[in-house]
């Protein structure tokens, strides 16, 4: 008896084509960052407010960032994670290799169409609340890439970005600075204004 | 009361300790989240399959917000068993070449061997004479089952 082959690699490469073309007809929008929040003057009461200062507290320092690094600011992340800038300040220092576990997505790098597909699905597995942090050139437009055919010109068009940090690559300082810039837009979220 | 038990105990509250803090306390704050998600899919599905049904549901109340701590937005690709940006191809029924449960059987024996030397080498010069014959005697009864291996062929790759 022979095991049967459900996929020829021909059949997956019509497949993942079909899946791709898909994916661009989909996301020639910018995809808004809903943070319309952030400037409301919200309807605070006491109970509220602390729950929401233990919640913002605990999901500020504790940001567990996914492995997402398809390019080479990924080697400016090791840095800002390694020994000198020293990430576990922040309590970031464990990268979690998978989504599940993670509630922070540093996207490091310039992104192609061909691998879209897998970069939304990593966010889409990933645990909610979840915060992106779109890192260098590359990932807020697209850099010097964007009028290839092949790059996705900038994350914003397949996952909704939180904290842009622009750079060719960002230095480690700059990526800090970024991740503080997180911590505050955080700290100002609410249980009242949080979306469906 | 704790103290009755011994220091295992102890082990106890902290084992009750953790499961609450790490289970029951996100799974009941996420109650009403999840709640709302299952009946607001019900309702849909009532909606596309018996349409004049749709006015005998009574409407879910709304919960407060601040009690949806924990909040609870699936999706099938967070449903799914198998976390990967990949997706997957084929089938989880796949078959295996039976001379891998040998090569388990022989490692599993060699694999005890080397945690039971790993210490003993360690301490060779403590344990003397009667520590190097124990372990020879083990290397001996363990060579006796690496040459039945070999004679019934399992090293063999055909």
């Amino acid at each position: 008896m022979e095991i049967e082959e459900v996929y020829s690699s021909r059949q997956l490469d019509i497949k993942e084509g079909k899946a791709i073309n898909e994916l661009i007809a989909r996301s020639q929008e910018v995809i808004p960052d809903p943070d319309r929040w952030l400037d409301e003057e919200l309807e605070r009461n006491v109970l509220v407010t602390s729950v929401d200062a233990v919640l913002n507290w605990a999901r500020r320092t504790s940001l567990w960032p996914v492995v997402c690094f398809p390019a080479c600011c990924a080697f400016e992340f090791i840095t800002t994670e390694a020994s000198r800038f020293d990430l576990s300040r922040f309590g970031m220092e464990i990268i979690r290799a998978s989504p599940r576990q993670a509630d922070l997505m540093i996207t490091a790098g310039t992104l192609t169409w061909k691998m879209a597909p897998q970069v939304k699905r990593i966010y889409d597995q990933m645990a909610e609340p979840k915060w992106v942090i779109a890192m260098g050139a590359c990932a807020v437009s697209g850099g010097i890439f964007r009028s290839s055919y092949s790059v996705v010109p900038g994350y914003n068009r397949i996952i909704p970005v939180d904290v842009y940090l622009p750079g060719c690559p960002p230095r480690p300082e700059a990526v800090i600075h970024a991740i503080r810039m997180l911590h505050k837009k955080i700290a100002r979220r609410s249980l009242i204004a949080e979306d469906e | 009361m704790l103290a009755d038990y011994g220091y295992i105990g102890l082990l106890l509250a902290l084992a009750i300790f953790f499961a609450v803090t790490t289970l029951l306390i996100p799974f009941s704050l996420s109650l009403p989240a999840r709640l709302t998600s299952y009946y607001r899919r019900f309702q849909q599905y009532l909606e596309t399959r018996y349409p004049f049904m749709t006015r005998f549901v009574p409407p879910l109340p709304r919960f407060p917000r601040f009690m949806q701590i924990v909040p609870y937005k699936p999706n099938p690709a967070k449903n799914a068993p198998f976390e990967c940006g990949m997706e997957t191809i084929g089938k989880s029924w796949v078959r295996f070449n039976f001379r891998y449960y040998y090569y388990a059987l022989v490692f599993i024996a060699l694999d005890v061997m080397v945690v039971f030397i790993y210490p003993w080498a360690v301490e060779l010069r403590g344990l003397g004479l009667f520590g190097f014959i124990g372990v020879l005697v083990l290397i001996f009864i363990l060579f006796i089952g690496y040459l039945y291996a070999w004679k019934k062929k399992v090293l063999e790759w055909k």
